[in-house]
């Protein structure tokens, strides 16, 4: 314990290695909860911080991390038509992600602990969920290069250079998956990249993922999405081809309980999200001009392809670059679920609109919200008024 | 008569509520007035150390409006002029006598009325009574040359381990009315008398008259005035002054208005979890915290708050009870270190968010010590604050507002009606540990600069 002090004192105000200490004070807030006591304002504190809230959405992510995991060596045996048993697909499944894990913590990490040290500031503990959320958006098949090189375009530019969690515009996971998006579109787009194959792939197995097999089907959507073995309680289950975590919407659900119950994700976002696409998939059945077209497809498929439940769960609540207002948060998530669905019925050339909808709309969060400001404000001198 | 029922907010499950029953404290030895207790006025220092004074001799005024003054509440001798940073008086401490004689102060009118309305402030001003009378905008004591729109009476407390009304209020209720009836003449509006529960509950006061009675119920902040202000008669500019005064205040000004000398005679709670017995006690304004709140033995570093453990003062073991204060409230100070805080399924924290095991046991009380539980960090828009206000304001907006200077805004934002009271729930919940009551503070500080300059 005194040698712990005499250590501890090199890095404090004054001390030789000083421009540590948020090194210090990262590893010590993260073991201890230390008694520093209130001054000046209310005498007592809430249980609850950051470290906690943050922890939580890592813990809602736990059961997407595990299918996906699953899934990713469920897929692998699958296109090579071997019949493997849940530890080997687990086991192969962990062999990718454990890496991709690994990747985005060293290069996320690094980059957070350069900025705080650069600034004197403390460590934010945003990264946490900015890295557990990264690898779950990406295709299994990522180069790790690529990966890093995502990680960092997303944190310094998705957040350090706004001045850090709290002051970004962006969702900074998104941040990375569009500069993929942008910078190596194969390895992020198309058929080909959302399993990871042993080289071989049988002739059973489907590639693309359920949102490109839906671009142009044969015949009728529905029909031709469960002839490629892709009916709906598959697709909600999540034994399919897509980004790591976002394929089972059973795990998704168990997050989104989660969240919701403790208080830490928007219930408000969340449903208007799914509000909105489902007001969106409803027009475009309107119009669609034939069953065997993508305008077709029925709300609640939308619901359970691609990235539409991961999105609303745990993107478009990030509290951060999401709407403010709790009137905002309605507008907000509503037309997260119109632009995703729009995208998907209009855009067959990248048929996944959830991570375009949600940076267009954080982009306009903060204009929403101005609105409901506004409107604040014309209560207050109208009722001054009147 | 009128019935609010607010639904946010928050009643934090705090160990330690004081037991209704009141006994009569030792008279105190010394009593100490804190300048921080009168928000709003600039003390100008009337006596000297050593100088004798008696209930009512004037211990400072205010510099911008000289007959606001502020009066010695005990007999006895002054033992120190205390002076802070550059040399802004911070107390003044008087070692008491025991005999209360009264200073020689002109007595109340008799008819109480409008016409009497200039002797009457002048009579509160001179006894020290009118710093009980504090006012919106700005939350500051009253300024006795302004006509107040309406005059709001605080019958509730919902803080945390909050004193009991009908033990303030009984055996006063005479005075309690002659108070109100001294309020009404003192403004052209009306005086609105704000009790907790349902319309049929609050017994204690149901008889009263001269004022309109609204029935406030929710967790707290419903007790707050400055609820109370925004859904009745809300404060609609600078210029729009409403005053408000505690039902302890009232019946203050009502026993002097009965009896002819001014008496701080109060009635105070203890209580929190590091009391050694909680119960409420008879005392007078000012009176050494020592001679009525004592710690428990074991509870180890103790922490005296004067006041609420949201807003009230850290006047420490020999410190004083605040002028208007109602309550004295004693926790364990921090002092373990918690392995994996923020991993603790925690059964015995304490949070208004629903992330610990806690959230299921809702009649808990917990002991609660002065702990930050966390490190400061950014403002993120959680949404906790919005829970926590029930007023139409926006919170976070408004703050945001406040550090960025802009009075414009401010003021659109609602500033003008709310006090850093009315945040303290805001402060306590808020996960990245802000200082939110010192940025409303600094915002009505601006504000309040502002308008005085161009007055």
């Amino acid at each position: 314990m005194k040698a712990h002090g005499t250590i501890r004192s090199a890095f404090e105000k004054g001390g030789r290695f000083e421009r540590l200490w948020p090194l210090v004070d990262a590893a010590e807030t993260f073991f201890f909860r230390l008694p520093v006591r209130t001054a000046g304002g209310t005498h007592v504190r809430d249980a609850y911080d950051l470290k906690r809230m943050m922890m939580i959405v890592v813990l809602a992510l736990f059961p997407s991390m595990a299918f996906g995991t699953y899934n990713v060596g469920y897929q692998f045996y699958a296109s090579a038509g071997i019949t493997a048993g849940h530890l080997e697909c687990l086991l192969k499944g962990l062999w990718v992600v454990v890496p991709l894990y690994a990747v985005t913590f060293a290069v996320g990490g690094f980059w957070e602990v350069l900025f705080a040290l650069v600034r004197g500031e403390e460590i934010n503990e945003g990264f946490f969920v900015t890295g557990a959320l990264i690898p779950l958006i990406m295709p299994p098949t990522i180069p790790l290069w690529q990966l890093a090189l995502a990680v960092s375009f997303g944190v310094v530019l998705g957040k350090e250079l706004f001045g850090g969690t709290g002051m970004n515009i962006f969702n900074p996971a998104l941040v990375s998956r569009a500069f993929l998006f942008f910078a190596y579109p194969k390895s992020i787009s198309g058929a080909g990249v959302w399993t990871l194959t042993g080289g071989t792939v049988v002739d059973a197995y489907t590639m693309a993922t359920p949102l490109h097999l839906g671009i142009e089907p044969k015949g009728e959507i529905i029909a031709h999405l469960s002839a490629s073995g892709f009916d709906f309680w598959r697709m909600f289950t999540g034994l399919e081809p897509g980004s790591i975590g976002e394929t089972s919407v059973i795990a998704i659900l168990i997050g989104a309980i989660l969240l919701v119950a403790t208080g830490v994700g928007s219930w408000r976002i969340i449903v208007s999200v799914f509000a909105g696409g489902a007001a969106m998939a409803l027009v475009c059945n309107a119009f669609a001009p034939s069953p065997a077209n993508v305008m077709a497809l029925p709300a609640h498929y939308h619901f359970v392809m691609g990235g539409f439940a991961f999105g609303a769960v745990f993107m478009a609540t990030d509290p951060v670059s999401a709407a403010g207002t709790n009137a905002g948060k309605y507008v907000y998530g509503f037309l997260i679920g119109v632009l995703t669905v729009l995208v998907r019925a209009l855009n067959p050339a990248y048929p996944e609109g959830m991570m375009l909808a949600i940076l267009f709309m954080n982009l306009f969060a903060p204009l929403i919200d101005f609105v409901v400001v506004r409107l604040n404000m014309r209560r207050r001198r109208l009722r001054a008024a009147g | 008569m009128a019935y609010y029922r607010l639904k946010k907010g928050y009643d934090i499950r705090i160990a330690g509520e004081a037991e209704k029953h009141l006994e009569r404290a030792p008279f105190p030895e010394a009593v100490g007035l804190c300048a921080a207790d009168f928000y709003g006025m600039t003390p100008k220092p009337l006596v000297e150390g050593g100088e004798r004074v008696k209930v009512g001799t004037p211990l400072w005024r205010d510099r911008r409006r000289e007959s606001l003054v502020v009066t010695s509440p005990a007999s006895g001798t002054v033992a120190e002029v205390r002076r802070g940073e550059r040399r802004a008086l911070e107390a003044v401490i008087i070692r008491t006598d025991g005999k209360q004689h009264s200073a020689n102060l002109p007595a109340p009118p008799k008819r109480i009325g409008p016409p009497a309305r200039d002797s009457i402030i002048a009579a509160l001003c001179a006894t020290g009574l009118f710093p009980f009378i504090r006012q919106r905008p700005f939350g500051t004591v009253a300024d006795p040359l302004v006509q107040p729109r309406d005059i709001f009476v605080t019958a509730m407390d919902t803080s945390p381990l909050a004193p009991d009304q009908g033990l303030i209020v009984r055996d006063h209720e005479r005075e309690f009315q002659r108070g109100i009836d001294v309020l009404a003449a003192l403004t052209t509006g009306k005086v609105h008398l704000c009790v907790d529960g349902k319309p049929k509950e609050s017994s204690f006061l149901a008889d009263i008259t001269n004022a309109e009675i609204h029935h406030f119920e929710g967790p707290h902040p419903a007790g707050n005035v400055g609820m109370h202000i925004h859904h009745v008669a809300p404060v609609n500019g600078v210029n729009d002054v409403v005053w408000h005064c505690t039902a302890q205040g009232v019946i203050l000004i009502g026993r002097y208005f009965i009896t002819g000398a001014p008496s701080f005679e109060v009635t105070v709670a203890v209580a929190g979890s590091a009391a050694a017995r909680r119960r409420h006690v008879r005392t007078i304004a000012g009176a050494a915290l020592s001679s009525f709140a004592e710690p428990s033995g074991e509870a180890g570093p103790v922490r005296c708050i004067s006041g609420n453990v949201l807003t009230g003062r850290n006047a420490g073991a020999d410190g004083f009870l605040g002028f208007t204060d109602t309550l004295v409230t004693l926790i364990p100070e921090a002092r373990k270190s918690v392995f994996l805080g923020w991993l603790a399924p925690g059964f015995s924290l304490e949070s208004v968010s629903a992330s610990f095991v806690s959230r299921i046991m809702p009649r808990r009380r917990f002991s609660i010590d002065s702990n930050r539980n966390g490190s400061v960090r950014a403002f993120v828009a959680t949404g906790i604050y919005d829970r926590l206000l029930p007023m139409d304001i926006l919170p976070s907006f408004l703050l945001k507002s406040i550090l960025a200077g802009d009075i414009e805004e401010m003021e659109k934002l609602g500033i003008l009606e709310v006090a850093p009271e009315d945040f303290a729930l805001c402060e306590y919940a808020c996960p990245s540990k802000t200082d939110i009551q010192r940025i409303i503070r600094d915002g009505i500080d601006l504000m309040l600069k502002e308008t005085r300059e161009t007055e």
